[in-house]
């Protein structure tokens, strides 16, 4: 067993773990952390997708003893201060984003990563961008018209509702 | 100015709250003081006798608590299948055993062995590497047409054969239907495979098992899409637990698609194992156990006939279908490519004559069962396809072939059992040349030549039977339940509304949808209304969510109750009053004394009900709870046209869909919002299985597509934005919402608009030597026919 210790969500966090624990194990099952959700075993789903020092990761791809010392954001710690839906969570509520919500956790991850590096993506980007991410209610349109709408962008003319 | 409440209005989603904050309650969410671990060692072979199942060295591993194998099953029940086929001569269909761990034999990959329950996953794991398994390996069945033949290897010992029933639809039918296509103009024939599907929801299946050794309760949480079929099942035929001993609990569940409705062996599973062992027994699936686990969908393999007079009309349909049922019968498995396959052969149009024949087949590969439209969209991409290889033929359009045969009075009794009872085909094919802009086709079409690139488009309609089902009819044709919806409404002293019902929503938005209609009909707002679902423990005997069921018989359920609420409230008020309760009317929230200004609060009447002091005790009751249960009269309709506008790329086959369109008519709407966004996903899943998705096994029956990395889900660059209608709209003439359901015909209607586009760019290249190409339709496939 090896301890391991990090900040998430703005509060410290510590566990002892196997060595071949994955962070998301860590995360779900010594932090209580839930709304990090395992969807495949093979890093290609992208319901696991946290921040870990500022960069969006699969957390079945990383072993909790990786992220010894580090910041870790999930799902959980990214509302406004007063709990309210930040703009992701709120353009992804808006726009009918989320059907099941399985997906939800790691796709507002990936979406508020994409928008701190590319703050007015085109459609086409963001299409590429969610490339790491299954979402199997939506079809897609409505998320990517939520991430158009949380990058403050017109979605009004967008085909049909 | 669209409406911000009730029917019709389209509110925020209410349980997006917790989804978008990471408070969602998914079963591997739960955890249980005490609670174990299971491990499935699973088949790696496709067919086998397994000689031994040596545990005694795994026994000793560190945390394991027991091993248990199909010997400790033995004398218990299998895992039963709710719906018995009867074959064109009248004898019921072959039905194997279907034991929860494998006895004697294994028959797919990942049949389970053993199961082993440690106080962690890993040592569970770990202590299955240890356990020696011997295996005598069989010739595997996989390929259809090969295990019916004489002398095939028999998947299971104890049957006659591999094939599971030879059906015949309508069996009175088949001499007129031939004696229609001798006389025909003209004949369409074409061969194609609706390819293996895996469903795929993004939650795989949890069970959690826990027992009660105070009060001998049994209770399971699992991914279900109907948790009260779930306790019948496990509790009448596998377990021997009668349901007041027994609770079953789906709590939000991550998508279903048809693959969460069924009882699976790792339910009975943990069920069973948590009464031996007394702790609690949790079971969470990997996506690799997933798709050796989860019953798959379609998989069937058909020869469809068109016969046509000189005039173009439909004269007959003839199909002769190999539907591949897996290794054992899923619950629902031999009603797929039967009751919910044939029944639609008929299509949106007018054709005397209908002949099905469905061969359902064991082979050494996963259960398969219903997928999202299951049987519906096997019916609509034959029908769709061939009649499309007709234009073709004919040299007609195929638009105005469709329009020329479509279906026009209503009801309309189809040579294949059912009735529609109302539609509007041509408004929803006016509406999609509209929203789809076909008109301005041919100008997209020389703007993706001048890049280079084909252009193809491909339309098609579809109708599918929804709503399932009036329960004597079904019992007709085989189902072992009742297919009604139920619906307890309890009106809290203070006003506030629990609404239990049957139905259960795993991402349809029920929280949201279902109290808009009891908001619309009390006049109160619909913050007060609660739905309450997925426990068997807090509600009414109900049947869940599948077949675009949930609006139409279990919101039919809620209306009903509802009903039965307003009544005896009118009685309250009518008391309070000091009127008759003829004369109440109700009214934004109160209750009216018509022709006067007198009027009481609902809150003033629900809470007279339960402080009954100024109360009619001598005709009715205190308190205010209601319970209907509402068994439908018939199917429901909905019916549509989907077109399609791909582009492909000549030198790689490459296809990119750069438009769809749907025009839907779903009936009456309770929110726009939610029903679009069905209908987005249901085209996703299609173009899915179109261009990407297939389950493959080799010769051997190992499944070679067996996580992400060989199974291509669409991503989000696989799809554009779609353009989606549902304003043609002729209400349901059997319930009282006058709905029809939403929930499939996206996957039902998509795929045979992208095979039609594909062809139609194909034929654009002159390349009118290929009249069809198997999905899913990947470059390989596509460059291999240009180039064959």
């Amino acid at each position: 067993m090896v301890q391991v210790k990090m900040t998430v969500n703005g509060k410290a966090a510590s566990g002892d773990v196997e060595g071949r624990t994955l962070l998301v194990q860590f995360l779900r099952e010594n932090l209580h952390l839930t709304g990090t959700h395992v969807g495949c075993d093979t890093s290609q789903c992208g319901a696991c997708v946290v921040h870990v020092n500022g960069n969006a990761i699969k957390a079945c791809t990383m072993l909790a003893a990786e992220a010894e010392g580090a910041e870790v954001l999930t799902i959980e710690g990214v509302a406004n201060d007063d709990g309210s839906l930040n703009t992701v969570q709120q353009a992804f509520q808006d726009h009918h984003g989320l059907q099941c919500g399985f997906c939800t956790p790691g796709m507002v991850m990936t979406a508020t990563a994409l928008l701190k590096e590319n703050p007015n993506p085109t459609e086409a980007e963001i299409r590429d961008y969610l490339e790491g991410n299954i979402c199997r209610c939506t079809g897609y349109h409505n998320i990517v018209k939520a991430i158009m709408a949380a990058a403050g962008q017109d979605v009004s003319r967008i085909a049909a509702e | 100015m669209p409406k911000d409440h009730g029917i019709g209005a389209s509110p925020k989603r209410r349980e997006d709250l917790r989804f978008l904050t990471g408070n969602g309650n998914y079963t591997d969410d739960i955890n249980l003081y005490g609670q174990t671990y299971v491990h499935f060692l699973r088949s790696d072979v496709a067919h086998g006798r397994l000689t031994s199942v040596d545990t005694s060295e795994a026994a000793k591993m560190p945390g394991v608590v027991r091993i248990f194998t199909g010997d400790d099953f033995a004398g218990i029940g299998g895992l039963p299948c709710g719906w018995q086929v009867t074959d064109k001569h009248g004898q019921p269909m072959q039905e194997p055993g279907h034991p929860v761990l494998a006895q004697g034999k294994v028959r797919h990959v990942g049949d389970p062995i053993a199961a082993i329950v440690a106080e962690t996953y890993e040592q569970a794991r770990d202590a299955a590497e240890a356990i020696v398994v011997d295996i005598e390996e069989l010739p595997a069945v996989i390929n259809m047409k090969d295990a019916v033949k004489e002398g095939a290897p028999l998947v299971h010992d104890d049957l006659t054969s591999n094939l599971c029933y030879d059906w015949g639809f309508v069996e009175e039918n088949k001499a007129a239907t031939d004696e229609a296509f001798k006389n025909a103009a003209h004949v369409t024939t074409l061969e194609l495979v609706n390819n293996r599907l895996v469903a795929n929801p993004m939650e795989p299946r949890v069970a959690v098992g826990d027992y009660n050794r105070s009060t001998d309760d049994s209770t399971l949480y699992t991914t279900s899409q109907n948790p009260h079929v779930i306790r019948l099942l496990m509790g009448a035929f596998v377990l021997g637990i009668p349901e007041h001993k027994l609770r079953v609990v789906a709590p939000d569940v991550g998508g279903g698609f048809g693959t969460k409705i069924f009882h699976y062996a790792e339910e009975a599973f943990c069920t069973f194992a948590a009464r031996q062992i007394k702790r609690p027994v949790k079971w969470t699936s990997s996506r690799s156990e997933a798709f050796m686990s989860d019953a798959h969908g379609r998989d069937h393999v058909t020869k469809i006939e068109l016969a046509l007079d000189a005039d173009n009309n439909f004269m007959a349909v003839r199909t002769d279908t190999y539907a591949n049922m897996g290794a054992y019968l899923s619950t629902f498995a031999p009603s797929v490519p039967t009751w919910l396959h044939g029944t639609l052969m008929a299509g949106n149009y007018r054709t005397p004559l209908v002949y099905v024949n469905v061969k359902a087949v064991f082979t050494n590969t996963v259960p398969v069962d219903a997928y999202r439209g299951a049987g519906r969209p096997e019916a609509t991409y034959q029908l769709e396809r061939v009649i499309d290889k007709a234009a073709r033929e004919l040299g007609v359009d195929p638009i105005k072939l469709r329009r020329q045969n479509f279906i026009s009075e209503f009801p309309y009794q189809t040579p294949v059992a059912v009735v529609y009872d109302i539609g509007d085909y041509t408004a929803t094919m006016d509406k999609l040349e509209e929203i789809a802009d076909l008109s301005g086709f041919e100008a997209r079409r020389k703007a993706s030549e001048a890049k280079g690139k084909l252009r193809g488009l491909g339309v098609n309609c579809y109708i599918e039977a929804c709503g399932i089902a009036p329960s004597n009819l079904v019992g007709q044709l085989g189902a072992r339940a009742g297919l009604y919806e139920s619906a307890t409404v309890r009106v809290n002293a203070t006003g506030s509304i629990s609404v239990m019902t049957g139905s259960h929503s795993h991402g349809q938005g029920h929280e949201t949808a279902f109290p808009q209609v009891i908001a619309e009909m009390l006049g109160i707002d619909e913050s007060m209304i609660e739905i309450v679902h997925g426990d068997t423990a807090k509600g009414p005997m109900g049947m869940g969510t599948y077949g675009s069921r949930s609006l139409a018989v279990g919101g039919s359920a809620m209306v009903r109750a509802t009903e039965k609420i307003i009544n005896k409230a009118k009685k309250i008020a009518a008391h309070l009053m000091e009127a008759s309760d003829a004369d109440i009317e109700v009214k934004d929230g109160k209750f009216h004394v018509a022709g006067t200004d007198k009027s009481v609060a609902w809150g003033d009447v629900t809470l007279a009900a339960y402080v009954p002091h100024n109360y009619p005790l001598d005709d009715i009751e205190p308190g205010l709870e209601e319970t209907a249960l509402y068994d439908p009269s018939n199917f429901t309709y909905p019916s549509g046209a989907y077109a399609c506008e791909v582009e492909l790329d000549p030198d790689t086959g490459r296809v990119t869909i750069e438009r769809f369109s749907a025009a839907d008519d779903f009936g009456n709407i309770i929110n726009p919002m939610i029903v679009s966004g069905q209908v987005h996903g249901g085209i996703g899943q299609g173009i899915g299985q179109a261009l990407l998705e297939g389950a493959v096994y080799d010769e051997n029956g190992q499944l070679l597509t067996g996580s992400y990395m060989d199974y291509a889900m669409p991503r989000a660059n696989d799809v554009p934005f779609y353009a989606v209608d549902h304003s043609c709209v002729t209400p349901c003439t059997h319930n009282p919402l006058g709905v029809k359901g939403c929930g499939e015909a996206g996957a039902i209607g998509s795929p045979p608009a992208v095979v039609n586009a594909v062809i139609d760019a194909l034929h654009s290249a002159g390349k009118t030597h290929i009249t069809h190409i198997d999905m899913p339709l990947s470059p390989n496939r596509v460059w291999t026919a240009m180039n064959a």
